[in-house]
């Protein structure tokens, strides 16, 4: 966390950050600032002219440098945060800095391409280049032409190649990886210093940072708290005239610095910057804190079945021929059907066929018919010497077979409902009208899967299968994976209409999506994570884009944002349950010359006023870098009911707010105590 | 604001009407059913009123019980309590001269035995009771100054003495006023 | 001694053993259903008939408060008036005086806001007129705006979504009709029958049994009495409130009127649990003020049962306690409960004088008027109470990672910046009132004013200063009560502590209302099992904390230079 490389830049940061124009932003600080300045002068002048009523030059020096010590700490804290999330996006920014790029010009009337080598910060939006196998992709662009085999590990750090292609919703490749087999023409899709990374590193700077609504909230109750103790120590003023008892400005300013939230204030952006830095670990870019700070609320998360709940598409398990019919014919069969099927589900069968060590068959092209599925025939197969071999649901074959006058055999039926009842999907073959058997598709639930839901489930968010399923099989996965509603035979408009009913009722909805008509729900949804897979109006539409393309990935975006909610509330309780020890501190030493009676009131026995104040501002500017750590790393958060987890922050932070300081402000009395 | 204008003139003279006006009337005729017909309990004593039952009055002769001090001397037109801080030094030079003074007034009575209640002001100024040890401690003077067997007396203390609301509810409490008449028909 | 505890046990109980039947009582009479005093409906009919009210317009929250502060602005005006030229006017029959007007500013202001800051003693500051037409009309009215607020504040909760926070006229007159008058009237002839006067002769004169002649103050005050505690308002008939042997003559009506003093304030907030129909949200409420209540009055029952440590050091008697300013038919535990009782609702009406507190009991006094809002005024309490809620809903809020949220609507920055600003006003109010006061005695003790800064305290040191921060956490507080040792007649106190009436009075109406307009009008979140559920036990302990945090925050200094130093320096 302390890595040398942030520390150097951090500390110059610190002192960079002094100036009033950054510093004004955050209004605790910021009057931090002014105090210092009060000190400082206050320090010049009491070693200039002799006045016993501003102190000792000596002792106001020391308050004046732990002042300007708290501001250094808490600009350091900020500063670190930035240093650690830009480290993270440089490193990615890294993989994409120049590289030659293979630009396309188009020359002459005709459309004679010209290919010229340029470097990559060259290219412009609406550029076109071309890429080969070796070839590092130069920028963020969408596939116009073509197909490749890319290898996205320097960005994902997954090693697996990934199929790239022209049309549909993987044609976009990113800049930084690399192609390893055949050739793209590429359209750029941003300027540079536009990317999305480019975003998110601009987010973390500073530059473009905004606070979230959450952090506004926030900041204007720490400045009304602010507020009151400058109420507080202005009228102390007539109180101690009052009493008779003269207090020095540095006394006045220290009371202030330890009372205002300083904890907090100097902590706060460095946990919203943490919390985006959290996200980019989690190889999520997010487009705005508030996408983070949303995701804390998610109440309805709206998942595709396939490749989150399940793993890959639905896979043929088994094949079961009716009683007349031998095994190997009906595997043929099927085999035969499916030879045009290019569905997942086609393929599995071929592949499960293969295990069962039947090869595809060869076939003469001009002999063959394929049938195409159609809405109208829900079925599809081969026509071919006198053979017409069907593939398809139960109805739709069972119409076909009892129109020709067959049956369906007494086996093949009763297999169908076992399966159905199974949560699959049975596919029954027929040849010439006579049924043959019954193909089982089953879906396969991710491992581990029912536990990640049901963790969700506590921290109060509904999940939401989305499935092209019929709704009998839909809700058999539904039970078996433990989410908690579905929608069955879903069109892209489904889950628009679904995120919308959910808004309506006041529900904050996150999907992830790919596809170009994902790109509105997405749009529509409350937290969109696109996968940086999809397509570039995927990307656009959502907040977030995931490099890893993993849609439980949701899941941990949740718990990112919560975490950074709770590690800002926890500091905020911390910080102001600390002032009880301060005021114990302060206060009678104030007061002590003049009224000896309170001295009552200082119950941690310091050992003198001077000592007592020293201590408090001491421990009031330690304590934030000791906090850093905490405000980088997060709260944890852990789903066990809000009661709970309210009741567990309120003994750590709460009560242990109240008894932190009067450990460290005694610690340190005891420690000046050698000195003094 | 202007829509709310008339309507809060009307309201108001109708409130004043109903809350002020026939709210009391209908109060005060009820409260003339009651025992001082809602004038106050009065006490009387050979058919002349001597006070009011629950109005302190000022007693200073020796021959009295004496009631609590107070800040406006026992004149009920108006009422104030002496609002003096417990760690008032003025005060407490007041508090220990009537310390003094009831120790010249009550020989043979101890310091100890002063309850605190007979030399600290009321609230109102017109505490109309005594605490039965505030009546008690100054039975001794009373009977030497009016020649009483002192059992007779604190007998009468006893008797004036009521007891808590119900048995278990608040103080016990003597009236100075009835106290001093009974003392009076006492021979 | 041990008869007083109980004494005092039994005030609490019956307290809320009326208070829970009372409260659903209420909930129906602005929910609309079917009531005992139904019969009252041809009467509140004709009131609108005759003012041009239509009782089922739906107002919005600024709606609401306009017509709220247009009346309130009437009654001022009319008040202040009537307070100056009260010597002209009739039943005046001990031929007293008008106010000067600085003290009628302050009369008028203290008694509209529910307040009843007395800046004069009743007997010889007011006429029979005054008491009635004025005090006892501002008494009903001011109670009942209040309810009228809170009514507004259940409304915009009771919804899921809604603009309407209901009808302020309707609320208005019923909260009289059906809650204050019947109540007053009951409260007043129990009073009458135990002995306070209600009728309309002057001061009588008679003739003692020592042969002393002397005056006696009377009136017609039962009635007023009777508004004065339940409404509470606190400004007695009589100079020193409660602790008239007329105004409060035994034992029996002290109970009477502690209960009276707690009544509606407890009854209120069982009300908002019948009401909006989430009776465990008003338990939970009701158990944390509870909690602390319970807590001040054992503090201020020890303290006063203990008696004054410096008369101990005198070597006499301290059986029955600290009686300095204490009746003796009321005993020092009563006295202690009602100091409590009364700064908790911002009642204001006191049995003994709290100026005579012992150190510890008087800060506790203090303190709970700083809160403001365990049990708290007619409606205003709860209102109080709300705002420290949307502080507790927001910083739990986040510390459970879910942006805050309070019965299904999201708190943010809007709402947290006047609830921010509310509690910022109080510790403003209070403290630079203070710090005001103390600059005057100190630095300009001789201006010429009705009474000089400089002899404005009756006591000097720690307690001096508690008496000029009591005054202004009462004005605040729009408690009433005082340490009335302080010589407050004069334009300073009139005119700031009149000023500092207003704005605790009205901003702290406006606050609220405003965010439970703004709420309301948000989108309704039904609740999932990562809402933090503010109902439960844990909610409560958090907003309790956050009262406590703040209110020791802000005042601790004051505390500890007032009654903090001279309990130690008295030990």
């Amino acid at each position: 966390m302390f890595a040398a490389e942030f520390i150097g830049p951090a500390i110059q940061q610190s002192f960079i950050k002094l100036s009033p124009r950054i510093m004004w932003r955050n209004p605790v600080m910021f009057t931090v600032e002014i105090g210092t300045l009060i000190m400082l002068l206050v320090t010049i002048y009491s070693f200039t002219v002799n006045d016993a009523t501003v102190g000792r030059f000596g002792y106001n020096l020391v308050v004046f440098a732990v002042l300007f010590v708290t501001l250094l700490f808490a600009n350091f804290a900020e500063a670190l945060a930035e240093a650690r999330g830009k480290a993270q996006a440089d490193s990615l920014r890294k993989t994409r800095e120049e590289t030659p790029a293979k630009k396309i010009n188009a020359v002459g009337e005709i459309f004679t391409d010209e290919i010229q080598v340029v470097a990559s910060s060259m290219l412009r939006k609406g550029d076109i280049f071309y890429c080969e196998t070796g070839d590092i992709i130069p920028m963020d662009g969408e596939i116009i032409e073509g197909l490749a085999t890319i290898d996205e590990s320097a960005i994902t750090g997954e090693s697996a190649p990934v199929i790239r292609e022209a049309g549909g919703d993987k044609s976009s490749v990113t800049g930084g990886t690399k192609v390893l087999s055949d050739h793209i023409k590429v359209r750029v899709t941003t300027e540079p210093g536009e990317s999305f990374l480019d975003k998110m590193i601009a987010l973390v700077e500073g530059a473009s940072r905004q606070k979230t609504p959450n952090e506004i909230a926030l900041t204007i109750l720490l400045a009304s708290f602010t507020l009151i103790f400058i109420i507080v120590c202005v009228t102390l003023k007539p109180f101690a005239d009052y009493a008779n008892t003269t207090i020095t400005i540095a006394a006045y300013i220290s009371l202030f610095v330890c009372l205002i939230p300083t904890t907090i204030g100097g902590l706060l952006s460095a946990i919203g910057i943490a919390g985006m830095d959290r996200a980019l670990r989690a190889n999520v870019i997010t487009k705005s804190g508030k996408a983070v700070e949303t995701a804390g609320d998610l109440d309805t998360l709206l998942l595709d079945k396939t490749g989150t709940i399940t793993i890959g598409n639905r896979k043929a398990t088994g094949f079961w021929p009716a009683g007349n019919v031998n095994e190997k014919q009906f595997i043929e069969a099927c085999v035969l059907a499916s030879l045009a099927d290019e569905t997942p589900e086609g393929k599995s069968i071929i592949e499960l066929a293969d295990t069962r060590g039947f090869k595809k068959p060869s076939l003469q092209k001009d002999k063959v018919h394929f049938v195409e599925f159609t809405a109208e025939t829900r079925s599809s197969g081969i026509d071919m010497e006198g053979l017409h071999i069907r593939k398809g649901a139960f109805d739709a074959i069972r119409q076909k077979v009892e129109k020709a006058g067959n049956k369906i055999p007494v086996e093949t039926m009763n297999k169908t409902k076992e399966i159905a009842a199974d949560g699959g999907t049975p596919l029954v073959v027929s040849s010439n009208d006579t049924a043959l058997g019954v193909i089982e598709l089953q879906d396969i639930i991710k491992p581990g899967i029912q536990e990640r839901f049901e963790r969700l489930r506590k921290m109060g968010v509904k999940t939401v299968m989305v499935t092209g399923d019929n709704p009998l099989t839909a809700k058999f996965i539904a039970n078996k994976a433990g989410v908690d509603d579905f929608i069955a035979e879903a069109k892209p408009e489904d889950k628009m209409n679904y995120i919308k009913k959910e808004q309506s009722g006041g529900k904050l909805v996150a999907m992830m999506g790919d596809g170009t008509n994902d790109a509105p729900a997405l749009a529509q949804a409350d937290v969109g994570v696109a996968m940086n897979s999809g397509t570039q109006a995927a990307k656009e539409a959502g907040n977030m884009v995931d490099l890893d393309n993993d849609p439980t990935k949701l899941i941990e975006i949740v718990e990112i944002g919560k975490q950074l909610l709770i590690t800002r509330g926890t500091i905020t309780t911390f910080s102001i349950a600390n002032d009880v020890a301060k005021y114990f501190a302060i206060v009678p030493a104030l007061f002590i010359t003049s009224i000896p009676a309170l001295q009552a009131l200082n119950i941690m026995n310091l050992k003198s006023p001077e000592s007592a104040i020293l201590s408090a501002v001491i421990f009031n500017a330690i304590i934030i870098p000791l906090l850093i750590p905490l405000s980088l790393r997060g709260v944890q958060y852990k789903p066990i009911g809000a009661s709970a987890l309210l009741r567990r922050n309120l003994l750590v932070y709460g009560l242990g707010g109240i008894i932190a300081p009067f450990i460290g402000i005694k610690l340190i009395d005891m420690l000046l105590g050698l000195w003094l | 604001m202007k829509r709310y204008i008339l309507p809060s003139l009307k309201l108001t003279v109708v409130f004043i009407i109903v809350t002020a006006v026939i709210y009391p009337v209908l109060i005060a005729a009820v409260g003339k059913l009651t025992p001082g017909q809602g004038r106050g309990e009065t006490i009387t004593v050979n058919g002349k009123v001597i006070g009011y039952a629950n109005v302190g009055q000022k007693f200073a002769e020796d021959k009295y019980f004496w009631g609590r001090p107070s800040a406006v001397d026992y004149n009920a037109a108006g009422s104030a309590g002496s609002n003096k801080g417990p760690s008032n030094p003025d005060y407490l030079k007041i508090v220990q001269d009537r310390i003094d003074s009831f120790l010249v007034h009550n020989p043979g009575v101890k310091k100890e035995q002063i309850p605190a209640e007979l030399v600290t002001a009321s609230g109102s100024g017109l505490d109309p009771d005594l605490s039965p040890a505030a009546a008690k401690v100054q039975v001794k003077r009373i009977a030497a100054t009016r020649h009483i067997d002192e059992a007779k007396i604190l007998a009468l203390v006893e008797q004036q003495t009521v007891k808590p609301l119900l048995g278990f509810m608040g103080p016990e409490k003597v009236n100075v006023l009835k106290l001093n008449v009974a003392l009076d028909e006492m021979k | 001694m041990n008869t007083e505890l109980t004494g005092v046990i039994v005030m609490f109980l019956l307290s809320v053993l009326l208070a829970i039947p009372l409260g659903k009582y209420i909930a129906k009479v602005f929910a609309g259903e079917k009531t005992l005093l139904d019969f009252m409906h041809p009467l509140e009919r004709f009131i609108y008939r005759l003012c041009g009210i239509d009782p089922n317009r739906k107002m919005n929250w600024k709606e609401f408060l306009a017509a709220m502060l247009t009346i309130n602005l009437v009654w001022f005006v009319y008040a202040f008036f009537m307070l100056i030229f009260q010597d002209k006017l009739p039943l005046n029959p001990d031929g007293n005086a008008g106010q000067t007007p600085d003290l009628a500013f302050n009369t008028a202001i203290s008694f509209l806001v529910n307040c009843n800051l007395q800046h004069y003693s009743g007997e010889s500051g007011l006429t029979y007129l005054t008491q009635l037409l004025v005090v006892t009309f501002l008494q009903f009215v001011s109670a009942a705006t209040g309810i009228a607020a809170l009514v507004a504040l259940f409304n915009g909760l009771k919804e899921k979504t809604t603009n309407n926070l209901g009808n302020f006229w309707s609320i208005f007159v019923k909260a009289t009709t059906r809650v204050l008058l019947p109540l007053s009237f009951v409260m007043g002839v129990i009073l009458a029958f135990n002995g306070t006067p209600a009728s309309f002769d002057g001061k009588d004169t008679i003739t003692t049994l020592q042969g002393d002649t002397v005056n006696v103050s009377r009136g017609p005050a039962a009635g007023m009495i009777a508004i004065k505690q339940l409404g509470t308002n606190g400004g007695g008939w009589f100079g020193v409130n409660s602790a008239h042997p007329l105004e409060n003559p035994n034992y029996f009506t002290n109970i009477i009127e502690t209960i009276a003093i707690l009544l509606i304030p407890m009854a209120l907030i069982f009300a908002l649990g019948y009401y909006i129909k989430r009776k465990k949200l008003a338990y939970v409420i009701f158990g944390a003020m509870t909690l602390l209540f319970i807590i001040f009055c054992s503090i201020n029952i020890y303290f006063e049962t203990k008696g004054n440590p410096a008369l101990d050091k005198m070597g006499i008697a301290q059986d029955i306690g600290s009686m300095e300013g204490k009746e003796i038919r009321l005993g020092s535990a009563a006295t202690a409960f009602w100091s409590i009782a009364t700064t908790s609702t911002s009642n204001g009406s006191v049995n003994g004088m709290h100026d005579s507190l012992t150190p510890v009991s008087g800060g506790v006094a203090m303190l709970d008027m700083m809160i403001n809002a365990l049990y708290g005024g007619v409606g205003v309490g709860l209102l109080n109470y709300f705002i420290f809620i949307i502080i507790a809903v927001f910083i739990s809020g986040l510390m459970v990672g879910r942006t805050p949220e309070f019965m299904g609507h999201k708190v943010e920055a809007r709402e947290v910046k006047i609830a921010a600003l509310i509690t910022l006003l109080s510790t403003f109010l209070i403290k630079a009132g203070t710090a005001f006061a103390a600059y005057m005695l100190v630095h300009h003790p001789d201006v010429g004013w009705a009474v000089k800064p400089g002899a404005w305290l009756n006591n000097p040191g720690y307690h001096g200063f508690s008496e000029m921060l009591y005054e202004f956490t009462s004005a605040n507080a729009n408690n009433g009560s005082g340490f009335e040792g302080l010589g407050d007649n004069n334009v300073f106190w009139n005119v700031t502590t009149g000023i500092v009436l207003i704005l605790g009075r009205y901003l702290p109406i406006i606050g609220p209302l405003a965010i439970v307009g703004l709420l309301a009008n948000k989108k309704y979140i039904p609740q999932s099992s990562g809402t933090l559920r503010t109902d439960s036990m844990t909610f409560g302990v958090m907003t309790l904390a956050v009262i406590i945090i703040i209110t020791a925050l802000s005042y601790f200094p004051p505390l500890a230079l007032g009654p903090l130093a001279e309990y130690f320096s008295m030990k």
